[in-house]
């Protein structure tokens, strides 16, 4: 009787042991098993599997329709897997949304709306606290925060419209900051800006990464593999490599064609 | 215009049709801001033109016109709504087949109804004279539940018309949201109807808001001033057109666009000097940092 009874409450110990183990750093924030989808007889990804750990900052390259976006939009479950499954922060990923923070490759509004930077950015405070009437005195604290985070506080007052492409990322960015997420997804966040503000943009997201998981959609490979931690490779499928992996043969693979690698040291 | 205000003091007709122009220029401002920014005036468009089916069915069955046309406004805007949500690749030419087809119904009803042929053109042109004082309270309750739906959702609305996208992550029913800003533009449609006729309503529901629009960028202010232009083009028009007799609701639009037209130009020349005027400026505080780079390379002495 005696060792039994000695045995049970180490047993348990080891379980919730190796439970607190996986759920600090090394469970995965975002899980893809398997997945498929494509739009009417066009397969845009096929058996992909990803997992991304917490604090990950996780580059996600490929040729342009290689469906690196469309995987975005499914982890946002803005589209529906078609097989396989998604699992964000442990659970669908409708209901993991709010957690997410997300900046659009392009700006999905248009650029005349009459609208402050202030505005803009407040709309990342929707979904949290009452959902009726004007938003509160700490979300406009919460918004002068995240401006200020991004360097772009002085910004705020300033129409939508009139900002320059760099300064806009910085504003999407704060919008995406100020609700509070968890993993922040952007799809191609420096496609249109030029390359010393693309330099600050992920030296703000390497910043960003202490508290944050990330996963950055990027078709420059060379340029990114200088910040993230790994980079996943996409066209179809999904090839998984560190860093140092990136070469000529791997480009080659993926854009069945010769690229030029250009060596560059951060 | 003394003449008009002379006869203002005299006939009980034109205070109540001054005060049915001040209503319905309420949910012009208000949903018309939403109708611009959104881009949804074909939309509208179509929901307007196919009340005249519901319109038609009310009088055929011995109902309250008014009434037929706010269920039809409801059930028209629902069906466009969820057109565009279902059939977005054919969004145009639906939308233009259920304007056409609700106009159509609403013309054979009007057809069928015995004993009944006159007031066919205040329905597509209105008649802001012959507004019934117990219409008032109709009116000034729908811009009362206008009204208090947007101050209780103005982020949800805002949050929809500015990014859909964006708005369904951060868990806004975007769907519930963008039939329920058609159901508005629906009601909307109906306090018009009294004062220009449908035909007409889409100018009343996008010229104040646009012109409002040339001149400030927040969607709060462009709600009041589109309000009060609407107050202003109403009654204006009602003045102008009281002396020579002309029917009111052409006046009003025509008034409406006559400034709309003046503010685009005026809007369009002040962007220009604006821009010139940057253009002229000596080089900006933020650029003298590229100029101590070049600077010492720059003059070869």
């Amino acid at each position: 009787m005696s060792p039994t009874l000695h045995q049970a409450p180490s047993q348990s110990l080891s379980q919730s042991l190796s439970q607190a183990g996986s759920g600090s750093l090394s469970q995965p924030v975002i899980a893809v098993e398997n997945l498929g989808f494509s739009y009417g007889d066009n397969p845009v990804l096929v058996g992909v599997d990803l997992v991304i750990a917490a604090g990950e900052f996780l580059g996600l390259v490929g040729p342009n329709a290689g469906g690196k976006s469309t995987l975005l939009k499914l982890i946002l479950g803005l589209l529906a897997p078609q097989t396989g499954r998604i699992r964000v922060l442990g659970r669908p990923p409708r209901e993991a949304r709010r957690q997410l923070g997300y900046v659009p490759q392009y700006p999905t509004f248009p650029r005349d709306f009459p609208i402050s930077v202030e505005q803009v950015v407040l709309m990342g405070r929707l979904g949290l606290g009452s959902q009726l009437g004007w938003y509160r005195p700490a979300d406009r604290v919460a918004v002068r925060a995240a401006l200020a985070e991004v360097e772009a506080l002085d910004l705020a007052p300033r129409r939508i419209g009139t900002l320059s492409g760099g300064q806009l990322q910085r504003v999407l960015l704060a919008r995406a900051l100020v609700g509070e997420p968890r993993i922040l997804i952007l799809d191609e966040p420096t496609a249109n800006i030029d390359q010393r503000v693309e330099g600050d943009i992920f030296e703000l997201l390497a910043r960003l990464n202490a508290r944050l998981t990330i996963l950055v959609v990027s078709h420059d490979i060379a340029f990114i593999s200088g910040y993230v931690k790994r980079v996943a490779c996409l066209n179809r499928t999904l090839i998984c490599h560190r860093t140092e992996a990136v070469d000529g043969d791997l480009l080659h693979r993926l854009y069945h064609a010769d690229v030029r690698a250009v060596a560059h040291g951060h | 215009m003394s003449e008009f205000i002379t006869a203002l003091t005299d006939h009980a007709f034109l205070r109540t049709a001054l005060l049915a122009g001040l209503l319905a220029s309420i949910g012009c401002g208000v949903i018309g801001t939403y109708v611009v920014v959104k881009r949804i005036a074909f939309l509208a468009g179509g929901i307007a033109h196919s009340v005249l089916g519901g319109m038609g069915a009310a009088l055929y069955f011995g109902f309250d016109p008014l009434l037929g046309a706010l269920i039809a406004a409801l059930v028209s805007a629902l069906i466009i709504g969820g057109v565009r949500l279902a059939w977005s690749a054919q969004e145009d030419t639906l939308v233009g087949a259920l304007w056409a087809i609700g106009m159509a119904v609403g013309i054979l009803f009007i057809a069928k109804t015995p004993g009944y042929s006159t007031d066919l053109m205040s329905y597509l042109f209105g008649n802001i004279l012959l507004v019934p004082q117990r219409d008032l309270w109709l009116m000034a309750g729908l811009d009362l539940a206008l009204v208090l739906t947007v101050a209780l959702f103005y982020r949800q609305f805002l949050a929809v018309s500015f990014d859909e996208e964006f708005a369904r992550l951060r868990g806004v029913p975007v769907t519930f949201f963008y039939l329920l800003l058609l159901c508005l533009v629906a009601v909307t449609v109906v306090l018009l109807i009294q004062v220009v006729g449908l035909i007409l309503v889409i100018a009343l529901l996008t010229l104040p808001a646009a012109v409002a629009g040339h001149y400030v960028h927040s969607l709060g202010g462009m709600m009041v001033i589109a309000t009060l232009l609407g107050i202003g083009f109403t009654s204006g028009g009602l003045a102008l057109s009281y002396t020579p007799d002309l029917p009111a609701g052409p006046t009003i639009i025509l008034l409406a666009g006559a400034v709309y037209v003046a503010s685009a130009v005026l809007s369009g020349l002040l962007t220009r000097r604006r821009a010139r005027r940057l253009a002229q400026r000596p080089v900006p505080a933020a650029m003298p940092a590229v100029g101590g780079i070049l600077g010492p390379a720059g003059p070869n002495p």
